[in-house]
């Protein structure tokens, strides 16, 4: 690993992945944020991409920014993601796709590409994100923990082929946390599910900087394949 | 954008196989031919060297053409004779997927 880590943050815009971006940054990372749309995060050592997580070849391009401009990628954040509560029976199947896309294809897509930069150096670490919607078994999220379920497949599998090359998988697996991903859902469900926790209560972005943190310490480099989900989940 | 002749693609895949050789014991070592057998039969090549070839192999037409092709794709893995068997196979495909990505393929 390089003196300075490049980590690499999707969904980096707002939200736990602009959190994320701007904790890296305050740890003297060189962090490469990456969101549809531009950032207004401004600061020495950020660079931000404008790349579609869907878009093999925005992906492919914006990887290749990162290996012109730092050499090599050290950690990949893979927390770009999209949710939409409704009953199955009144999920459109353009939700299904939009789900399935971003989180499932864009985060495979993320991880063979972030990978291929990773293994010049022997050393990657790649952090997935799941969710306790998964095994809350959460009704009106069926695609939504589908998703995350085939992220969690993801993991554990990527970690088995990926170990060769010094690169870990992990993913952690929020509780609820006051973002713009749940704004829409209504206060009394997240109250139930907050509720259905062993520590019952709304996550913060440290609750999952902590973990993520975790799986990037050097001395992590024998835990991969592994979900860690918050709040007494499991 | 005129696309690299036959001999200026085998250059580029030496240059991925010089970053691959750098990492190999020296009995490892593949030598710079398009008779140098890859992966298949009488392979020099485990499947993961073969991964760090094609990956290596991307990586430097990215560098040195500016072109982003994707080596491993159904395309490659379906075809009946493998473009992995040897070098000079490699060069042939690899030269074929920089003309379609700028073709706009």
């Amino acid at each position: 690993m390089a003196d300075r880590r490049v980590v690499l943050v999707t969904g980096a815009r707002e939200g736990i992945g602009r959190a994320l971006a701007e904790h890296y940054l305050a740890a003297g990372d060189a962090v490469v944020g990456m969101s549809r749309q531009g950032s207004d995060l401004v600061a020495p050592g950020y660079r931000h991409v404008c790349a579609d997580v869907t878009r093999e070849a925005e992906v492919k391009e914006a990887l290749a920014q990162v290996r012109r401009d730092f050499g090599g990628l050290d950690v990949l954040v893979n927390n770009a993601g999209i949710a939409a509560m409704n009953h199955a029976l009144l999920t459109p199947m353009d939700t299904v796709e939009r789900i399935l896309s971003t989180n499932v294809a864009g985060t495979f897509l993320l991880c063979r590409e972030g990978a291929k930069l990773m293994q010049r150096r022997r050393f990657g670490r790649i952090v997935n994100f799941g969710s306790v919607a998964l095994p809350l078994k959460l009704e009106g999220e069926a695609i939504y923990a589908a998703s995350k379920a085939a992220v969690v497949a993801l993991t554990q599998i990527l970690a088995r082929e990926l170990a060769e090359y010094g690169i870990t998988v992990n993913a952690v697996a929020p509780t609820p946390v006051r973002t713009r991903l749940i704004a829409n859902v209504p206060p009394e469900k997240i109250e139930r599910l907050i509720a259905r926790q062993a520590i019952p209560r709304f996550g913060e972005i440290r609750d999952i900087t902590n973990v993520v943190d975790f799986f990037l310490r050097p001395e992590s480099d024998f835990i991969t394949g592994q979900v860690i989900c918050l709040g007494g989940v499991s | 954008m005129t696309p690299p002749t036959e001999q200026e693609t085998f250059r580029l895949v030496c240059l991925a196989i010089d970053e691959l050789n750098g990492e190999l014991p020296p009995e490892r070592r593949l030598e710079k031919s398009p008779e140098t057998p890859l992966f298949g039969r009488d392979g020099r090549l485990d499947s993961l060297g073969l991964v760090r070839l094609i990956v290596a192999v991307e990586q430097v037409v990215e560098d040195e053409v500016s072109v982003s092709v994707t080596l491993a794709d159904e395309k490659a893995l379906s075809q009946r004779s493998s473009p992995f068997r040897t070098a000079g196979a490699l060069t042939a495909y690899v030269r074929e997927r920089i003309e379609e990505r700028l073709r706009g393929g």
